[in-house]
């Protein structure tokens, strides 16, 4: 649309647990704390919910970032779901190894709900680690990608009647 | 691992002794060390009254050239005995790290004469490395004439450990008094470890600067210190030398000597007074030379 | 297109609130009304000055009439501030509340930006969001629990004695947990409270025996909770009770084994009187203890020690109450609700070594003095110095470990006060002359400003200036023998040298050590300093983020007795309106089991850490009780089918929300007729 001449600017999807990260945000925002804007909070109860397809989908979507923020270790409103996701985490941390996606796009942060200030220097910190490592653009890439096998396969094919012939 | 050693002018100079003490000392306990190749004064308290970004420049210069000059070692940790230089230094690091603006001036500066700062370098304290790197258990093993039943006031001045106290609390410093103990000496429990010893206004502003100093000797030999030790050369200059003139001014009979601490610690190590530049000394600190080996003369 | 939600089609009405010039002043509401007017779905889209007001409520709940609207998303605030009114709201219009969603465009985007384009851009972003996911909402039951009425009080101090008894009064069940052998807390210590100086012991002392004698109150000193779990309404609890080597149902009090016992003298310190005079291994800690029972102190009596001691104190015990084979033994309870009033614990003098304490014998930390100038206490009631002189001139030192960014940062709130007080009280005592060091003289408070107008009155000397040290230097003959206090005098510019007997150091509250250990047992938040955190500051200062666990007192922060028994009765109404309730309503957002697509691999139930889900061996399918689920979703995450569904946060709702964030950002507006206002 119209933002196409403005300067590229990295989006971030953020997962952010109830009780700790998510009040910590609010807290940020009673205290007035000044922080980038790329982030876009969705709410979940606990750390634990958050879906690696969630991430993967965000990621496919066109987000070049996704931050997760639960409660610290010991600190878990239902005990241990943040556990749950930091083994999924590192797990999820090979995967995009392996597919040349950058780990750090994806950031797990323990944030207690007092720790105003805390989001807001994950959050800047972040945008500017996304800002060097510049667009993912999976959306573009995956049609790229798509126009190419098009292409391929139309060369087959055409391969394929000429051997007919 | 390895220091850089940052003199300054002082101790090339009025503070000589510091170094000649110091150094030996390091010797004897195996503290590896090479003098900073180029180095220039730090500007000392004055010019950063002056002009503070000029300060900031020729400070910045020791820091560049130590990042220089150490660019392969694992750590840069650079020396600075004489407690202006030590602060000055200390200042210019802090504000550097933390003033992005100002620092991205003095790197222009510094670029000028192909010079870089990183901020990697750290500044310390020869207390602070005796201390806190070899530590006291290691300097008691090394010890071979206790200082036996010598009362030493440990004297940090106003420098060392303020305005940033890195390595000792600011309100209550100890790594001298650790020392004393070390060696086999006495601390005197004193509360004048970090006043104001005049510095530079004894020179020129006589009756501000001179009350200070005998404010301090005058408790330190109320306390019944056997000598004052310091670790900054203009100390051990204001306290020492004015003694004449404060005991006219003040109809007081002190006589008290005004020592390095280092050089305590190389008597203690077994160094020769002579060889730890205290020949040097106006006061000579008989009472310490006795106390070494019941007063035999031990040294070569 | 989209999924309907059966066969109702979505009606969306979109709210934008302006709160005031909360958000107003940053986003630029008519646009984002007008944007997503566009947005497919949305039937009604407004802006409003107060989205939460009565008027704000009314339209809502007016467009689902009139409009027949089924699904609500407000841009405002924070949910955890308003989602609950507006889903009353819904709900009072006849729309099943689970059908709104709230959208945070204040928290979120006004208050953490600068930049009005921006916030508009990120309130649309968001706003869409929603928007999409509504469409994936659905009906939902609400879940509701019953409370236990008995509630469990932890920790003795005036807060956990008043919430103690107000409760108990209304007729509920309380326990009472001490970790001390005795209630009574700071205020047993005190001799006077300010300003009215009423004796601390007079009021306390009724209240700790009424505590002791209230039938519906269970008093259990020195013991401390174990564990607790559970939830609010049925919190399971384990409460230690330590051996105090004297069974409590037979000690009548009487000290006959404390005179017996084979040391004839007391020699060690006692913690009551903060070390200022001495006990036996076997002691009461105040002649007003509640319970007025005896204890050993393990670590000193000889028996414990080489178990070759005559044990006259058993000898001299006619109730046979001594039993040293004493083993701790643990108490089940089950209770509804909880109060956390465990308290402070004043800053360590030490650390600020500029004032001598520990260093000079004469200067005293403010408890110390109370103890000093009570009755009670170490010397009756005389001022004497630990040199054993009576003091001509004394200093007070105030904020010590208080305002300071070498220790703590917050004004401890009481110190200014109970300074006053100790002064009017030294100067009644000694007719010393008292100086009172202080940055600023904080007295709000009813009389309090008055109290201070007495002092000066009586010809106390009031310094401005933070005391840079308390020293034994003496430069002039008065100082000799003295200890000097150096203070810049800021109101006359010049630095000051004041030769005192004795000093005072005002020292202020800081959480209690163990703090973050009771926080992680009760799953409750600290704020930063380590005082308990309020659910909110202002609304609701005694909840916390766990519902049916509730704080008062200086846990929460600094605090004097009088807020304290007005924070502990808050307390103790929130338990009572719980509690007459008779039941609470939970998020319905727990977890279950599609059984057709279910597996039956069980990698959820390891995960779910109140063993929710078992496996129904006959079908071979996992099986979740939604009475024991808690909803955090952690099994729905992991379930490598999919097929455990979370109320509230379906895997639909959050990918649509994704999706809204990300991939819709650039469609053609729809073209439709919305109603706009």
């Amino acid at each position: 649309m119209h933002n196409i001449e403005k300067k590229w600017e990295p989006k971030i999807i953020a997962f952010f647990c109830n009780w700790c990260t998510y009040t910590a945000a609010d807290l940020a925002g009673v205290s007035r704390l000044k922080y980038a804007p790329n982030v876009r909070v969705i709410r979940i109860m606990c750390s634990g919910r958050v879906d690696p397809q969630f991430i993967m989908q965000a990621l496919a979507s066109g987000a070049d970032g996704v931050l997760i923020g639960g409660c610290h270790p010991g600190d878990c409103h239902y005990s241990e779901g943040n556990y749950k996701m930091l083994r999924r985490f590192r797990l999820l941390q090979r995967v995009f190894k392996s597919m040349g996606i950058d780990e750090k796009r994806c950031r797990l942060e323990w944030i207690s709900a007092s720790e105003g200030d805390k989001v807001k220097t994950v959050i800047n910190d972040m945008v500017e680690q996304i800002q060097k490592l510049g667009p993912l653009a999976l959306p573009e890439r995956m049609a790229d990608l798509d126009k190419e096998i098009e292409e391929i396969e139309k060369e087959i094919s055409k391969e394929e009647v000429v051997e007919h012939a | 691992m390895r220091y850089l050693y940052y003199p300054g002018c002082s101790l090339k100079c009025t503070g000589r002794s510091y170094e000649e003490s110091l150094l030996p000392v390091f010797d004897e306990l195996k503290i590896d060390y090479v003098e900073l190749n180029d180095w220039n004064c730090c500007g000392a308290t004055a010019y950063m009254a002056v002009d503070e970004a000029k300060a900031f420049a020729i400070a910045s210069r020791n820091l560049a050239l130590a990042e220089e000059q150490f660019k392969n070692e694992k750590e840069i940790n650079i020396i600075a005995p004489c407690s202006a230089c030590y602060m000055v230094l200390l200042k210019t690091k802090n504000y550097l790290d933390s003033n992005k603006f100002e620092l991205a001036k003095i790197k222009a500066a510094l670029r000028e004469s192909g010079l870089n700062y990183e901020g990697k370098v750290r500044i310390r304290h020869p207390l602070d490395v005796l201390v806190n790197d070899l530590g006291v258990k290691e300097i008691a093993k090394a010890v071979k004439y206790p200082l036996k039943g010598i009362k030493v006031a440990s004297y940090y001045g106003c420098q060392t450990v303020r305005p940033i106290s890195t390595f000792d609390d600011a309100r209550d410093p100890h790594t001298m008094d650790d020392l004393v103990k070390a060696i086999g000496a006495e601390p005197v429990d004193w509360p004048l470890k970090t006043r104001c010893c005049g510095a530079s206004l004894t020179g020129i502003v006589e009756k501000v600067g001179l009350p200070l100093s005998y404010v301090i000797l005058n408790e330190a030999a109320k306390r019944r210190a056997d000598v004052v030790a310091t670790s900054c050369p203009l100390c051990q200059f204001n306290l020492e030398c004015y003694q004449t003139n404060i005991n006219t001014k003040y109809q007081s009979d002190l006589r008290i000597g005004v020592v390095y601490f280092s050089q305590l610690m190389g008597l203690a190590l077994g160094i020769s007074p002579k060889k730890l530049g205290m020949d040097r000394l106006f006061i000579k600190p008989e009472i310490v030379y006795k106390a070494v080996k019941g007063g035999e003369t031990v040294y070569v | 297109m989209f999924s309907t939600n059966g066969n109702n089609t979505p009606r969306i009405g979109f709210y934008v609130c302006h709160c005031g010039h909360n958000i107003a002043s940053l986003v630029d509401v008519e646009e984002v009304r007008k944007y997503v007017a566009t947005l497919p779905g949305v039937v009604v889209s407004r802006d409003y000055k107060y989205m939460c007001s009565d008027p704000g409520q009314e339209l809502i709940q007016q467009d689902i009439k009139e409009n027949k609207l089924n699904r609500i998303v407000v841009a405002s605030c924070s949910p955890l501030l308003h989602e609950h009114t507006f889903r009353v709201a819904t709900e009072k219009a006849g729309l099943n509340p689970y059908f709104f969603h709230m959208v945070n465009i204040r928290e979120n985007v006004s208050w953490v930006l600068d930049n009005r384009e921006i916030a508009t851009e990120k309130s649309k972003d968001l706003a869409r969001a929603a928007i999409r996911r509504v469409f994936f909402h659905k009906p939902l039951e609400k879940k509701t629990v019953p409370i236990n009425p008995a509630v469990l009080i932890v920790g003795g101090g005036i807060a956990g004695i008043q919430a103690a008894l107000t409760i108990a009064n209304a007729g509920k069940k309380v326990y009472l947990v001490e970790r001390d052998a005795t209630i009574g807390g700071h205020m047993a210590m005190f001799d006077k409270t300010f300003p009215t100086l009423d004796c601390a012991a007079c009021i306390l002392t009724p209240k700790m025996s009424a505590v002791k004698s209230h039938p519906n109150i269970t008093l259990w000193t020195y013991s401390e909770v174990e564990k607790i779990d559970g939830f609010v309404g049925d919190y399971h609890v384990k409460v230690k009770r330590k051996p105090r080597y004297v069974i409590e149902d037979l000690c009548v009090g009487c000290m006959d084994c404390i005179e017996a016992c084979i040391y004839k003298e007391a020699k060690y310190p006692d913690e009551f009187n903060q070390g200022l005079s001495k006990r036996k291994p076997i002691y009461i800690p105040f002649p007003q203890a509640t319970p007025m029972v005896v204890l050993f102190d393990p670590e000193t009596c000889i028996d414990f020690k080489s178990h070759r001691c005559k044990k006259t104190c058993i000898e001299a015990c006619d109730r046979d109450a001594i039993d040293l084979k004493q083993v701790a033994t643990y108490e089940n309870i089950n209770v509804g609700t909880v109060i956390l009033s465990t308290g402070f614990q004043t800053y360590d003098a030490k650390l600020s070594p500029q004032y001598g304490y520990g260093k000079f014998p004469n200067v005293y930390t403010s408890l110390e003095v109370e103890r000093l100038v009570n009755a009670s206490g170490p010397t009756g009631g005389e001022v004497i110095t630990r040199d054993g002189k009576r003091p001509k001139s004394v200093g007070i030192i105030h904020c010590v470990g208080s305002r300071d960014e070498k220790s703590h940062k917050w004004c401890s709130r009481v110190c200014c006060m109970y300074s006053l007080k100790l002064a009017h009280l030294i100067k009644e005592h000694t007719g010393a002359e008292v100086y009172n060091f202080y940055i600023d003289m904080r007295t709000p408070g009813k009389g309090y400003e008055e109290f201070y107008d007495k002092l000066m009155n009586e010809g106390v000397h009031f310094v401005r200036g933070r005391v840079a040290e308390v020293t034994d230097w003496a430069i002039i003959p008065e100082e000799e023998q003295k200890l000097t206090i150096r203070v810049e005098d800021t109101l006359i510019g010049v630095v000051r040298r004041i030769p005192v007997d004795m000093v005072v150091l005002a020292v202020g509250m800081e959480p209690k050590d163990d703090a973050s250990e009771i926080r992680r047992l009760f799953n409750i938040s600290c704020s930063n300093e380590g005082f308990f955190l309020e659910r909110h500051p202002k609304l609701a200062p005694v909840n916390t983020f766990t519902d049916g666990i509730f704080i008062a007192g200086a846990c929460q922060g600094p605090r004097d007795i009088p807020d304290t028994v007005a924070q502990a009765g808050a307390a103790a109404a929130e338990c009572l309106s719980l509690i007459s309730a008779g039941s609470i309503e939970l998020e319905p957002n727990t977890a279950s089991i599609i059984e057709k697509y279910c597996s039956g691999c069980k990698s959820c139930i390891p995960l779910c850490p109140y063993t929710a889900i078992s496996f129904k061996e006959d079908i071979k399918k996992a099986y979740i009780n939604e009475a024991l689920c808690k909803g955090c979703g952690t099994c729905v995450a992991a379930c490598p089918s999919g097929s455990i569904l979370q109320n509230l946060f379906e895997d639909d709702q959050i990918f649509s929300e994704i999706d809204g964030l990300l991939k819709f950002a650039g469609i053609e507006p729809e073209k439709k007729e919305v109603l706009h206002a």
